[in-house]
């Protein structure tokens, strides 16, 4: 195997060979999480993180970064608690306008060729202002299915897992080995050759965006899903942990290059990273620094490979 | 090896001497899940905490009473936390929430565990937790019904709120009017909002003296009685009574007052080492003590008799604070049964 192959090949396996130290390292500090039921309270707060990386992951895929997508799922997740468990019809309309909007966003920004960092950051208030518009006092009731779904206890493999496994490898397909899903991701990373090959750029922008915002708006489902009801401020962390989960995954901020799969993973190893340090009971001042620190490490590992793999 | 048999013979001893039922505690581990540590309400809130399990630990009552903080005020990262006690092994779980709502799932998690679950002062929802809560309307009808024996002709008084907006300051506010109902020779003749700070009270209270008669007290809620005494004495006014929030500047101040002139007045608000309550309740229902599900957190007071005492617990910038007991918690559960 050559230099440059087997470079390639360790830079893909980095985000799934950091989740396993990590993992080997929090079996080892409390061997109690070895366990199904361990596994499931360990990982079920991953789920939203994963789809609302997912999110970030489509924003990025057409060069944009979505600053908004912590008080997108927020409303989602209001939305979810009152009107969709209320009165369902007007809460799927709802989520489905949440969605339309979404698309106008990436029309808006390609269109108008504004940064896509403004209008997102602009627009996190305005998400955020709806959110406590619907739900002004914390509170709601997450609809029966979804709280069913959310601890549903399937035999051997707990749910966490198995619905990570099945969003990573759907999106995976869809984006990675469809025909548009290539074209999709040849927009962000030759978008000049993508419009003279006469494919309309506008769509490939408001087909990225209304797909960030249905993921956006399933992380909101899923998250009241686990926490039985909702706040106006219970995913802002969501924005960060989002845009770190899919560059620690193995995305690029610019050209199209980002991995569905790498995105799930480094939404899962994000959430296990925050357990690990609560585990090694570092103190809570240093805790952020630390998952810093841990994100840090990681991307200097893939920058010391990519060069490997630059020098030829 | 000899501080491990130390603790052990303690422990023997504490079995032994105390009551039988204290020992079946003692290979239980509580764990604190705080929020947020940023204010010096929350850092006296953590240093009682500290204290006490400390000694119970020491003493064998419990194995490991530990606090942890989350790194951000956020709901998602408490419930994760929370999620991290269960694996942890902890027995029962002290939590002040980050929202009454937001932590329900994690709750329910805890208590499908088996674990026992204590919420205090930032409490939730969830039915299977217990809720040591502040009764804040009573704190306000204490304040006038105080006024009422002060002042038997009653008088005219001026209300200084808290932060508009916060369920608290309504509470509060809702159990002055209350109170004023109730004592009918009183009457409140203008409300200022002083946001707990003294700064922003006594800017507050100076703009609507002018407007206002004679006032006889003024009731407010905590952080703003020492700035309404500035207002006044700026004024030239006639100093009414003003009642207290247990801040060390306005415990001085009334101090001063007390020994210069024989001023009398009251001051209510809570104490931080609720976290001890709360501990202490945690212990008695893994001792299998029936603990009613919803209780009453008592209101510190301090009183004309009690100042000295109060202002030498109360640290310089902070709120007055005492530790609660084994005692003060059985006492506490006994008047919820």
């Amino acid at each position: 195997m050559s230099r440059p192959m087997l470079a390639r090949l360790l830079r893909s396996a980095l985000p799934a060979l950091s989740l396993a130290i990590l993992l080997g390292a929090i079996f080892y500090l409390q061997p109690r999480t070895m366990s199904y039921f361990g596994l499931n309270l360990l990982l079920n707060l991953a789920v939203p993180i994963a789809l609302a990386t997912l999110a970030q992951m489509c924003v990025l895929t057409v060069n944009d970064l979505d600053l908004s997508i912590g008080s997108y799922v927020s409303l989602t997740a209001c939305i979810t608690a009152t009107w969709l468990n209320d009165t369902p019809i007007l809460g799927v309309a709802a989520l489905l306008a949440c969605i339309l909007a979404y698309g106008a966003v990436g029309a808006l920004v390609h269109l108008r060729n504004l940064p896509s960092i403004v209008v997102t950051l602009g627009l996190s208030f305005v998400w955020l202002g709806l959110a406590i518009l619907i739900l002004p006092t914390p509170g709601g009731k997450a609809p029966g299915w979804i709280r069913e779904l959310m601890t549903l206890k399937p035999a051997y493999v707990p749910f966490p897992v198995i619905a990570c496994v099945v969003i990573a490898l759907v999106v995976h397909v869809v984006l990675m080995r469809s025909p548009y899903g290539a074209v999709l991701r040849g927009a962000g990373g030759n978008p000049r050759a993508v419009a003279r090959a006469g494919w309309s750029l506008l769509r490939v922008k408001v087909t990225m965006y209304m797909a960030a915002g249905t993921f956006g708006a399933l992380a909101g489902i899923a998250l009241v899903g686990l926490t039985t009801s909702a706040d106006a401020n219970i995913a802002l962390r969501y924005t960060l942990l989002s845009i770190a989960g899919a560059i620690l995954g193995g995305s690029e901020f610019v050209g199209g290059r980002v991995s569905p799969i790498g995105a799930v993973i480094g939404a899962v190893t994000l959430t296990l990273a925050a357990s690990f340090l609560s585990f090694l009971r570092l103190n809570p001042d240093f805790q952020i620094g630390a998952q810093g620190a841990i994100l840090i490490l990681v991307l200097a590992l893939r920058a010391v490979i990519g060069r490997t793999e630059a020098d030829r | 090896m000899t501080p491990r048999i130390t603790a052990l013979s303690l422990a023997l001893l504490a079995a032994t001497a105390m009551t039988p039922a204290q020992a079946d505690t003692s290979d239980k581990r509580i764990a604190l899940s705080n929020n947020y540590a940023g204010n010096s309400w929350r850092q006296a809130m953590l240093q009682s905490w500290e204290k006490v399990a400390e000694e119970a630990v020491g003493e064998g009552v419990v194995a490991e009473a530990d606090a942890f903080t989350t790194a951000e005020n956020q709901v998602t990262e408490q419930a994760a936390q929370i999620q991290n006690l269960i694996l942890q092994g902890y027995d029962a779980i002290v939590l002040n929430a980050a929202s009454p709502e937001g932590l329900n799932g994690a709750v329910r998690e805890a208590c499908d565990a088996g674990v026992t679950v204590v919420s205090f002062d930032g409490i939730v929802t969830e039915p299977c937790a217990w809720r040591i809560a502040v009764d804040f309307k009573q704190m306000g009808k204490d304040e006038v019904s105080f006024l009422a024996e002060q002042l038997p002709e009653g008088g005219s008084l001026l209300e200084i709120r808290g932060l508009a907006g916060v369920f608290v300051d309504d509470e509060i506010s809702a159990g002055i009017h209350e109170g004023v109902s109730e004592h009918p020779d009183f009457k409140i003749v203008g409300s200022v909002h002083g946001d707990w700070a003294q700064d922003v009270a006594q800017k507050a209270v100076a703009g609507i003296l002018p407007s206002l008669p004679e006032i006889n007290g003024v009731v407010t809620q905590g952080g703003d009685g020492y700035g309404a005494a500035q207002a006044f004495r700026a004024a030239g006014r006639d100093m009414p009574i003003i009642v207290m929030g247990n801040r060390h500047d306005e415990l001085t101040w009334w101090k001063e007052q007390k020994d210069a002139n024989g001023y009398v007045t009251m001051s209510v608000s809570i104490a931080p080492g609720v976290s001890t309550l709360a501990f202490w309740v945690a212990q008695q229902i893994l001792d299998g003590a029936d603990v009613p599900k919803d209780l009453t957190v008592p209101f510190l007071r301090i009183d004309q008799d009690n100042l000295e005492d109060g202002l030498a617990n109360t640290e310089e910038g902070g709120v007055a604070n005492i530790e609660y007991s084994l005692d003060d918690a059985k006492e506490v559960i006994s008047a919820a049964q």
